[in-house]
């Protein structure tokens, strides 16, 4: 996956590259907006990072043009602000997500990965499988290995989310977001006894779990290894 | 302005020695008041002289022209003879009268005056003159004022009074009038410097308290004498000022104080970690380890922060949240929701009894945030088999959404005190928890325009029951 970060702080930039690298992707980054612009509409890229304070360019100017010129490739911003105006603002201009610093870089790797690899997914789909799980999202069912699992409404959306981001780390705010709606983060973790309960309902009974915690991260829905 | 000293100019500030007293506004007014005060006093005083002198002098004149009058009609009835016997009569009889009777060629018929007074003889104007007189053996002169009569056949007839007396009357009368503007002169000015050195002190007083202040004696008040006036109520108005910028400092300084304390011990342990495993030999495990914990505790620092943030935010009124009409019983649904596996997991019952139709303009994100930081501190305290209740219903102030649990409570003295930054109360000082999570649903409802109860359960059983009460949203 190809990553291009438009971020002014080069301390963070440095970091967010390297860990970026060593997770297995391509990234590239440019330090203002005017460059970020050039680098984003000659390159080639699945996602493009934006903070939304930037040199030059504003960030979501930024975004503004990349859209205004037909560009769809997705976009995560950064953002120090974090009132929810400024997070509508953000996706307003065209982004697809938005990140709140400081932020784990956990959490901006998990976002990364849903955000490129949403592009080839089809929201049309009426059935989700990942390894014998099936679910049906017209009829509501959810099986396992011919098993029929009843879950309620909201663990339904939780593994649908999985389900729709299999293989790849989902982080706590992350769920909150996409399942709860909420843009903030609990005092304590109420996610983890969600997803046991998710977990005993899919995974007992069954030789292999597909439902793991990442340590220090969030959670997979994966096949075992 | 003038500095009155560099010592003072150093500071900024002006104070008022009593050496520059003409200086100072107060004795300026004094001195207004004094020249309004002297200017109708001598008003007063002249139209009393004036009026007083006047009437003496226009009595001295009507009785000349009457006796002048009463002579002309002695004269016609009774001829030149039997005006003579009546002047001789009255100038034996009358001692402040004078008359004098002369033939044509001035020599003298009847009268009690010796000579013609040399003034203009021949016309029947008024004459004042001085003339020789006898009292007691002591020659004097004493002032006179006359009238000419002029008879047939060149004889005249001088009629006028000894005015010595009222010319006496009207130089005391003189005299007194300035007498009595002098006094008033002085009085007021020994008032005004009196009363001006009164207010000065005690504006002095205000100064010198604020002097203090400045000095870094923050407990510094003006004095209050308790009489009440505008002085009193500035002072009264002053300390109240001071009082609330000392609570806000004292308020600021807590809960820098608390920041300083609260963050210090988890940096601390954080640099201690890595310290202690850079000293060790390498082992990539512990070194995993040792950063894994890092992590959690930088996270949890930056939590702590942003929370801090968000409630600095909120107080500012930065955070002007949208609000927006929302449904208050979903959203105490919603969130009991999220919570309720976790309770189930600590071992309690959750019950939620939400009305319907509770609107209430709010930030969804904020007041889920101060809900779930409310029921996260009731699963927290609450001992297992518990229960924990979440309810949505109207109240007389407005929506009211409450988190009932059967925990320990909060005793009625630390509820207030609860709710601000940092505080935590001896008895959950071994939990984990930051201290925000009550001033962060304060702000958050404050920002709603309602307000945070910390209050005891409605069935009198132990436990503690929080309110937030908003405003109902008219339909």
């Amino acid at each position: 996956m190809r990553v291009l970060i438009v971020e002014d702080d080069a301390d963070v930039v440095r970091y967010m590259v390297k860990g970026l690298r060593e997770s297995g992707m391509v990234a590239d980054h440019a330090v203002d907006g005017e460059d970020g612009l050039r680098m984003a509409t000659t390159g080639s890229y699945d996602v493009i990072v934006v903070d939304r304070m930037l040199p030059g360019l504003d960030g979501l100017e930024l975004v503004r043009r990349l859209r205004a010129g037909g560009m769809a490739t997705p976009v995560l911003f950064l953002s120090a602000l974090g009132k929810v105006d400024d997070r509508v603002a953000g996706l307003r201009a065209g982004g697809d997500d938005y990140l709140v610093k400081p932020f784990a870089f956990s959490e901006l790797l998990a976002r990364i990965e849903a955000l490129g690899r949403r592009r080839g997914a089809l929201d049309t789909q009426s059935k989700l499988v990942v390894n014998g799980l099936e679910m049906d999202l017209l009829s509501r069912e959810v099986t396992r290995a011919g098993t029929r699992i009843d879950l309620q409404p909201r663990e339904f959306t939780m593994l649908e989310y999985l389900m729709r981001h299999a293989g790849q780390v989902v982080t706590r705010t992350m769920l909150l977001e996409h399942v709860w709606e909420y843009h903030f983060d609990p005092q304590t973790n109420v996610i983890d006894v969600h997803i046991s309960r998710l977990r005993a309902k899919i995974d007992r009974g069954f030789d292999a779990p597909l439902l793991h915690t990442v340590r220090g991260a969030g959670y997979c829905l994966r096949a075992p290894v | 302005m003038r500095r009155c000293c560099t010592r003072c100019a150093a500071r900024g500030t002006v104070s008022v020695p009593r050496s520059k007293l003409l200086r100072t506004s107060t004795f300026r007014l004094a001195l207004i008041y004094l020249a309004l005060f002297t200017v109708s006093a001598l008003c007063v005083l002249g139209f009393v002289y004036w009026n007083t002198a006047g009437f003496i002098a226009k009595q001295t004149d009507e009785t000349i022209r009457a006796e002048i009058t009463g002579l002309g009609e002695q004269y016609r009835v009774t001829g030149l003879t039997g005006l003579t016997a009546v002047v001789i009569e009255r100038s034996r009889n009358q001692r402040e009268s004078l008359y004098l009777l002369t033939t044509a060629d001035g020599r003298p018929l009847a009268g009690n005056l010796d000579s013609m007074p040399p003034a203009p003889a021949g016309t029947a104007g008024w004459i004042d003159f001085a003339y020789g007189r006898t009292v007691g053996g002591v020659d004097l002169e004493h002032q006179a004022r006359a009238r000419l009569l002029l008879l047939p056949g060149g004889f005249r007839l001088l009629v006028g009074r000894d005015v010595e007396a009222r010319q006496l009357f009207q130089r005391r009368l003189r005299e007194t009038v300035l007498w009595a503007l002098a006094l008033t002169v002085a009085f007021g000015l020994a008032g005004g410097v009196l009363m001006s050195r009164r207010l000065l002190r005690r504006v002095e007083t205000v100064n010198a308290a604020a002097r203090g202040i400045m000095a870094g004696d923050l407990t510094r008040r003006v004095a209050i004498r308790g009489s009440g006036d505008e002085l009193d109520q500035l002072a009264v108005n002053v300390n109240a000022m001071l009082d609330r910028i000392e609570q806000l400092l004292d308020a600021m300084r807590q809960v820098t104080d608390n920041i300083a304390h609260d963050l210090r011990g988890p940096l601390h342990r954080l640099r201690t970690r890595l310290e202690v495993t850079l000293a060790q030999p390498e082992d990539p495990q512990a070194c995993r380890a040792a950063l894994e914990d890092t992590v959690a505790e930088a996270e949890a620092l930056l939590n702590t922060f942003n929370a801090l943030l968000l409630i600095a935010e909120l107080d500012a009124g930065a955070q002007s949240a949208q609000l927006v009409p929302l449904d208050f019983g979903a959203l105490a649904r919603d969130v009991a929701e999220l919570y309720a596996p976790l309770a189930e997991d600590h071992g309690l019952a959750l019950t939620v009894e939400t009305a319907d139709g509770l609107t209430v303009a709010g930030e969804r994100h904020l007041l889920s945030q101060a809900l779930s930081n409310l029921l996260d501190n009731a699963i927290k305290y609450t001992p297992r088999g518990g229960e924990v209740c979440v309810a949505a219903r109207r109240g007389a102030q407005g929506c009211e959404l409450s988190v009932t649990d059967s925990g320990p409570g909060i005793p009625a003295a630390d509820r207030e005190r609860v709710q601000d930054r940092f505080v935590r109360l001896e008895a959950s000082r071994h939990r984990t928890g930051s201290g925000l999570g009550l001033s962060l649903v304060r702000a958050v409802v404050r920002v709603h325009g309602g307000a945070l109860r910390l209050e005891d359960r409605e069935d009198g059983t132990a436990g503690l029951r929080a309110v937030v009460v908003l405003p109902a949203r008219p339909r």
